[in-house]
């Protein structure tokens, strides 16, 4: 578990304070795949340093499994990182060492095995993240995805028990980010690793994460399960960044159904129910009439989920409501 | 043609031309080996002390930029002069090639240095985190990421650097360190053959391509981009 206990980081900039990260508290569980989404300069790439220490808090503690990071010395902290993996928006792979090189460094700096059991775990990890026939090539001879894919297998060498991604899909095109983020999902089930990754798109928290925190001016805004987050975003910012997501305004809509006549209402449904056959029985046992605005059925990670805007007419209204609410259905009235 | 080469090369001693490069060559070697083994180290030192980076130290950086400058600064025909007790008192005499070394090391190693520091900064500073993130020690970001990433860059300084020190040889013949430069000036020049001046200006000239052309190899070997 990582643990943020009133962590903030102010920077010294021509002798002035700017804040990066206000006094925070932060829980992580163990295991869990944490996302962090901000825009540029929202401090999340502060925050994910602060827990290896590639940025040194102003004040605060980090423990991480009980341990306290901030008061280890220069060995410990060399020791700690051994145990964090990183991976990085540019890879940040060395073009002078050939794949298998590359995955072996982490393994030989930490100098604990032999020649033959690094070279052992280098082929076991290549092969992890499909890359078995590119061991003997250069950094430069690979793609965008591929790379991160060494990145990755450098990051898991020492058998880290956390993986700190920091915008590692940011650079990559939307296939790419798709194959590399089911491959993040794959290793935390497997491995039973804690991922902290950051990200500036609502896409990439959605497709993994369990849990995410929403920051905005050195500060978390809103935190929580990603579907709770997601289909009800509370904080101004969250619901910009949902927004973005359905790439779809919120003023424009309502202009749109300006001549539809009826109630609106929105519907979010989540889990098993997403797949009933409740529109149908709703408006058979109220005698509404409905007409479909909008929607979107889809996945949080492994959760279905729908989210539809409906013109409810006739019928008997209180009682429709009062059904969806029965089936667990959240209802918002928007006219 | 023999007679032909032999009319056109009158005034040329083979046999003194061949010892004179051979001194060239001597100068080179010795004064490239001590200006790498002194200008790397000074060069990552002033890399690493530098702005914004690993161990930014002002006054160090301040310190050895300011030695670099100065004796970048001096015409390397004065440094030569200026030398002369110094290297004397290390090697025992100021003429030949054992005492035109010290002033070719002094005269280049700053400047390699500075090649070297640039050579570094080339280096992506994502690479520097990476290894940091490793639980690298400081000596190991040095000698397993920062040289190896920097090698190409490192060659051609070497490589530009042992160009220059061709010419610094050639000047260093003023002061009687032997060597082609001092066959350019003593017969060359100051008694007019010109055909031993040629042959001189030749040689060097294949001595600086083929220096190139090494370098421009090693460095395309060893680019992995």
């Amino acid at each position: 578990m990582i643990e943020f206990q009133q962590v903030h980081k102010t920077y010294r900039v021509a002798g002035r304070d700017v804040p990066a990260l206000q006094p925070t508290d932060l829980r992580i569980a163990a295991g869990e795949v944490f996302g962090l989404i901000g825009h540029s300069g929202a401090g999340k790439s502060t925050l994910l340093r602060l827990i290896n220490r590639l940025e040194e808090p102003s004040g605060g503690r980090i423990l991480v499994d009980g341990e306290d990071v901030t008061a280890l010395d220069a060995d410990g902290l060399r020791r700690f990182r051994q145990r964090v993996g990183m991976i990085f928006q540019h890879f940040n792979l060395l073009m002078s060492k050939t794949v298998a090189d590359n995955v072996a460094m982490p393994l030989r700096l930490a100098g604990q095995l032999s020649r033959g059991e690094i070279d052992a775990r280098v082929a076991r990890l290549l092969d992890r993240v499909g890359l078995r026939d590119h061991a003997r090539k250069y950094p430069a001879q690979l793609s965008g995805g591929q790379k991160q894919r060494v990145g990755i297998a450098r990051a898991l060498a020492t058998e880290p028990g956390i993986l700190l991604c920091d915008e590692a899909t940011s650079a990559l095109d939307p296939q790419t980010t798709a194959s590399v983020l089911q491959l993040l999902a794959e290793i935390n089930r497997e491995l039973r690793l804690t991922i902290v990754l950051i990200t500036h798109e609502m896409d990439v928290i959605r497709r993994v994460c369990d849990r995410v925190a929403v920051m905005d001016g050195g500060a978390i805004v809103e935190q929580g399960p990603v579907t709770e987050v997601f289909l009800h975003p509370k904080h101004p910012t969250t619901q910009r960044f949902v927004l973005e997501d359905e790439a779809l305004d919120e003023g424009e809509m309502h202009e749109d159904f300006a001549h539809v006549p009826g109630r609106i209402l929105r519907l979010t449904f989540q889990g098993e129910g997403t797949y009933q056959p409740l529109l149908g029985t709703v408006a058979r046992e109220t005698g509404v009439d409905f007409s479909i605005l909008s929607g979107r059925i889809d996945r949080i990670k492994d959760t279905p989920y729908g989210q539809l805007t409906l013109a409810l007419t006739g019928g008997d209204l209180e009682a429709a409501l009062a059904r969806f609410d029965r089936a667990d259905v959240h209802v918002e009235v928007l006219r | 043609m023999d007679a032909l080469f032999g009319s056109l090369f009158a005034n040329v001693d083979w046999y003194e031309i061949w010892l004179a490069t051979l001194d060239t060559l001597l100068m080179l070697g010795g004064s490239l080996l001590f200006t790498i083994l002194l200008g790397l180290p000074l060069g990552v030192l002033l890399f690493l002390s530098g702005p914004r980076q690993l161990f930014e130290n002002r006054p160090l950086y301040a310190a050895l930029a300011f030695v670099v400058n100065v004796l970048r600064s001096l015409p390397f025909i004065i440094l030569l002069i200026v030398m002369i007790p110094f290297t004397v008192l290390l090697t025992g005499t100021s003429l030949g090639v054992a005492g035109a070394i010290p002033p070719l090391v002094v005269g280049a190693a700053p400047f390699f240095a500075r090649l070297v520091e640039t050579a570094l900064r080339e280096v992506d500073r994502g690479i520097i985190e990476a290894t940091q993130a490793m639980g690298a020690t400081t000596r190991q970001i040095i000698f397993s990421a920062l040289l190896p990433e920097a090698r190409p860059g490192i060659i051609a300084a070497i490589t530009v650097t042992a160009i220059t020190l061709v010419s610094y040889t050639a000047m260093a013949g003023v002061v009687g360190a032997g060597g082609l430069g001092d066959l350019a000036i003593r017969f060359g020049y100051q008694r007019f053959q010109t055909d031993v001046m040629v042959v001189t200006v030749v040689l060097l000239l294949v001595l600086v391509q083929l220096l190139q052309s090494a370098g421009d190899r090693l460095v395309t070997h060893f680019s992995r981009k």
